[in-house]
């Protein structure tokens, strides 16, 4: 039924895979071309990029609980405004982009969707190569926008025109930094293109005998659907920024109308619209939430049915809800844009389509809970994190359907309320999911068990701060605290809203501190953790049965054929609880 | 790189795998783990019944509907979040690892519909419900009688202009935009309607009188909010967005920008005073009299 794949075990042989791999250090660890290496890559780059953006959030919340408290590296010592707005915008930026996109996706997925359908490596290795290296160019430039004259731009992750397209006029950092940041975004964009070709390809082409769509595990369902998602939004990105950037460098006017005036300067464009950009941006920027949390559903569905050892609750239908989620991803991104100006009949049709949207993760929901039932629990510490993830999950998204309505929308809109949504849902949940992931999948990268007492004692500090830091951001935006707010200080009512800003301030603190016992396990883990054997966690799909960490060619030219579907846990009349996706048919009796 | 090169067998890695499975589905793990589910559901219960972080009241009938149907969403989602947090804690307590086998089901296609068809008519009759209240927002239009007020943003300031006794705006030029000389909307001098115009700071409407607001932006884009009025509009250059409303309680209010506009951001500021009727007809005539002495110089 599958031809391609029926013939890829001969045509492997063949390829450069099937040899011991490059033996010289740059060729091995820097321009590799192997798929492992540039996911370890691509996961380091996002763990730099995640320090940085809590450093940032840490600025960001020392001065939101004491205005006037002075830094040490700041001239005149305490913090302006506009570089609390530029802390604001690198702390978005790199978490949405460097970090959410790139680890869950490019990172993890990089390194286990080829083993995990059976695969020597990627479809295009040495586009893989190139995409890696033009994200980390990416990420240069964007660090660098910070050594600018001017600084890092203020104009946040989302660089509405014509704030982000007017240049320095419209503050410091819009000048040199702001086109930093646009130049960044552009090569990240062309990064995620080139690389989610590789991905749908790999997934279409290189999967192993009998490894049937069906039989894929949902990590790599995940995988393929956000491929699809990046494939399709990252260009329309691509488009806008380059739009932006002739507004700025070609005195072209997209998104600039006639008659602007800034500081009394009277703009020389005319003719574009501020709403283009916040449509093609959002077109990209909606889709984009799903592609920072698929990966993370797909790997929490993984993990909950491999430490409930029980197979998934309704494989088909999470393979259907993550379509439908995909899918119906690009009809919504009017919901960030109900008091944009936009016309409010178009409000009816976002509304409806983002209520939606709760229909398919109603249904993953409920198929987490109906894995863990009648279930046999272990709580390794990777499958505490997929537990809390469900709930994070539960919490951030709930918060969603308040902000789907346009008329509950017209009191929460842009107030701490919608802080405390993305960050539950998309930042929380998708970052939970990465530290399941890093537990789960640490013995199979680096030959290493991770240690599982720092591991849990890791996940009780963060799980209690994730909700102890942004629960209470529900009842700041309720009250009237608005987001990209500099200080809280400015006017009246606000200043009730200090005791919770330094409560959160203070959580914030512990919780930042916690993750350097992650830091630090992972690091001690990597010389001195429990060596790792093939298959630790008795689980079924293909990554386990090769050695760990996988020779360069995945399998040792063995390549598996698969048997069956991905969650055979628990199987009547099985030796042991779980079967191989690779065990023969008489195995399972 | 290479260690051994057997066929993966079923059970590789047993060894360590079973003593790091020892206290696997330990009690007090699950005990733990559902005691902080439990804990946040009821914090989260009693901060949003009995927390005193609610906006202040609304001030206009719509208001009132957009708080109406905000309790209804919040009682439906919340009953949705208790039973899923305590569904997930019960999970955890119930089925910890005790050493007995799994159940071997891989789901139940019923019940997979029911809770298909069940989101979709609570989460989709939610939206249905609130768009009476999202229409008489921003669907219908203002009645004939209502007030008419220019809201003009640009950074960090709000100016309001009022058409004064002639009821008609005069025109206005990008290039005569000049704040440091009394001119901060550009007003054309040449054009008879805007000699009369008011342009002032702050917000003053009269109390039970539809208010038809005309927002728009000279530079970046910002927003006009005002809790109260559970009201939120963004100020974009190049677009006049109208906004209607009626307020019914005399009082100041804060109008705060909601969308970030630069460096001063956060102070961008101003109040919306509601006045009794004769109040009001005071503040115009008193603003009358400015201008008029400031056209006469």
């Amino acid at each position: 039924m599958n031809a391609g794949a029926e013939a890829s075990p001969s045509t492997q042989a063949a390829r450069p895979h099937a040899a011991g791999g490059p033996a010289g250090f740059v060729r091995k660890y820097i321009f590799s071309t192997d798929h492992k290496v540039i996911g370890i890559q691509y996961y380091l780059l996002a763990l730099a990029a995640v320090i940085i953006g809590v450093a940032l959030s840490m600025l960001m919340r020392l001065h939101l609980a004491w205005p006037a408290l002075h830094f040490p590296f700041v001239s005149g010592g305490v913090m302006r405004p506009e570089q609390y707005e530029s802390l604001m915008t690198m702390h978005g930026t790199l978490m949405v982009f460097f970090v959410l996109t790139t680890a869950p996706q490019a990172g993890f997925g990089n390194y286990f969707l080829p083993i995990q359908i059976g695969a020597p490596d990627m479809a295009f290795p040495r586009l893989n190569l190139l995409s890696f290296w033009i994200i980390f160019l990416a990420f240069a430039c964007m660090v660098s926008a910070f050594f600018v004259p001017g600084g890092a731009p203020l104009s946040g992750w989302t660089a509405y025109a014509p704030l982000g397209s007017l240049g320095q006029v419209t503050g410091p950092g819009e000048g040199l930094g702001q086109t930093m940041w646009l130049v960044s975004i552009g090569l990240f964009c062309v990064a995620t293109l080139l690389s989610s070709v590789n991905f749908i390809s790999t997934t279409i082409d290189m999967r192993a005998p009998g490894m049937r769509l069906f039989h894929m595990p949902l990590t790599v369902w995940s995988w393929f659907v956000t491929a699809i998602l990046s494939l399709l939004s990252f260009a329309v990105l691509l488009a806008a920024i380059v739009m932006m950037l002739l507004d700025r460098l070609a005195a072209t006017s997209f998104f600039v109308p006639a008659g602007t005036v800034v500081s009394g300067q009277l703009q020389a464009h005319g003719g574009g619209s501020p709403l283009l950009w916040q449509h093609l941006f959002w077109f990209f920027g909606h889709p984009e939430v799903y592609i920072a949390i698929l990966p993370g559903m797909g790997v929490t569905s993984h993990l909950l049915s491999t430490f409930s050892r029980k197979p998934l609750f309704g494989y088909k239908a999470m393979v259907w809800a993550t379509c439908a989620i995909g899918f119906l991803g690009f009809l919504v991104w009017g919901h960030h844009m109900f008091v944009s100006g936009m016309s409010p009949y178009s409000a009816f049709a976002f509304s409806l389509f983002t209520l939606a949207i709760a229909v398919p993760s109603t249904v993953e929901t409920f198929n987490w809970l109906g894995t863990l039932w009648g279930g046999k629990i272990q709580f390794t510490t990777a499958m505490l994190f997929s537990l809390a993830f469900v709930s994070l999950f539960v919490t951030g998204g709930l918060s969603g359907l308040f902000l789907a309505q346009p008329v509950v929308d017209n009191m929460l809109h842009a107030t701490y309320y919608v802080v405390a949504h993305f960050h539950l849902i998309m930042a929380m949940a998708g970052v939970f999911a990465l530290f399941a992931a890093t537990y789960f999948w640490f013995p199979k990268m680096f030959g290493r068990m991770m240690n599982e007492t720092l591991g849990k004692l890791h996940f009780w500090l963060t799980f209690a701060g994730a909700y102890l830091i942004f629960f209470p951001m529900h009842f700041v935006g309720l009250a009237g605290g608005i987001r990209r707010y500099a200080q809280f200080t400015a006017f009246g009512y606000l200043s009730r809203l200090q005791p919770l800003q330094v409560f959160m301030t203070w959580v914030a603190l512990v919780t930042a501190a916690a993750q350097f016992l992650f830091l630090w396990n992972f690091f001690w883990s990597l010389r001195h953790g429990e060596k790792a054997a093939r298959n630790p966690w008795r689980a079924t799909t293909l990554e386990w049965t090769t050695v760990s960490p996988p020779p360069h060619d995945n399998f040792a030219g063995e390549y598996p054929r698969v048997y069956r579907g991905p969650y055979e846990f628990s199987v009547p009349g099985a030796p042991e609880d779980f079967v191989l996706q690779s065990a023969p048919q008489e195995v399972s009796g | 790189m290479r260690r051994g090169n057997k066929r993966a067998g079923q059970g590789g890695g047993a060894a360590v795998g079973a003593d790091r499975r020892g206290n696997a589905g330990s009690a007090a793990t699950a005990v733990m783990l559902a005691a902080v589910l439990a804990a946040l559901v009821g914090a989260a219960v009693y901060f949003f019944v009995f927390g005193n972080w609610n906006p202040p009241p609304a001030i206009t009938p719509i208001g009132r509907d957009v708080d109406a149907q905000y309790r209804l969403t919040l009682i439906v989602t919340g009953v949705a979040f208790i039973l899923a947090q305590l569904g997930l804690a019960f999970a955890i307590l119930r089925y910890r690892d005790r050493g007995t086998r799994a159940r071997y089901s891989h789901g139940n296609g019923k019940l997979e519909l029911i809770w298909t068809f069940a989101a979709a008519v609570i989460f989709l009759g939610l939206g249905f419900v609130g768009y009476r209240a999202w229409s008489a927002v921003r669907l219908v239009p203002p009645l004939p009688g209502a007030i008419r007020i220019e809201v003009v943003t640009s950074q960090f300031v709000y100016n309001f202009r009022y058409p004064g006794p002639d009821g008609k705006f005069g025109r206005t030029d990008p290039k005569r935009i000049s704040p440091s000389t009394g001119n901060p909307l550009g007003i054309d001098p040449n054009d008879p309607a805007g000699r009369d115009d008011i342009v002032v700071p702050t917000l003053t409407v009269p109390v039970n009188h539809q208010i038809d607001l005309l927002i728009h932006s000279q530079d970046v884009i910002h927003s006009f909010f005002v809790r109260e009025l559970r009201l939120q509009q963004d100020a974009v250059p190049g677009l006049s967005v109208p906004l209607h409303f009626t307020p019914e309680k005399i009082g100041r209010y804060d109008i705060i920008c909601t969308q970030l506009c630069g460096l001063g951001h956060y102070r961008m500021h101003s109040y919306l005073d509601v006045v009794s009727e004769s109040d009001y007809e005071n503040f115009i005539r008193q603003q009358e009299q400015f201008s008029q002495q400031a056209g006469g110089q």
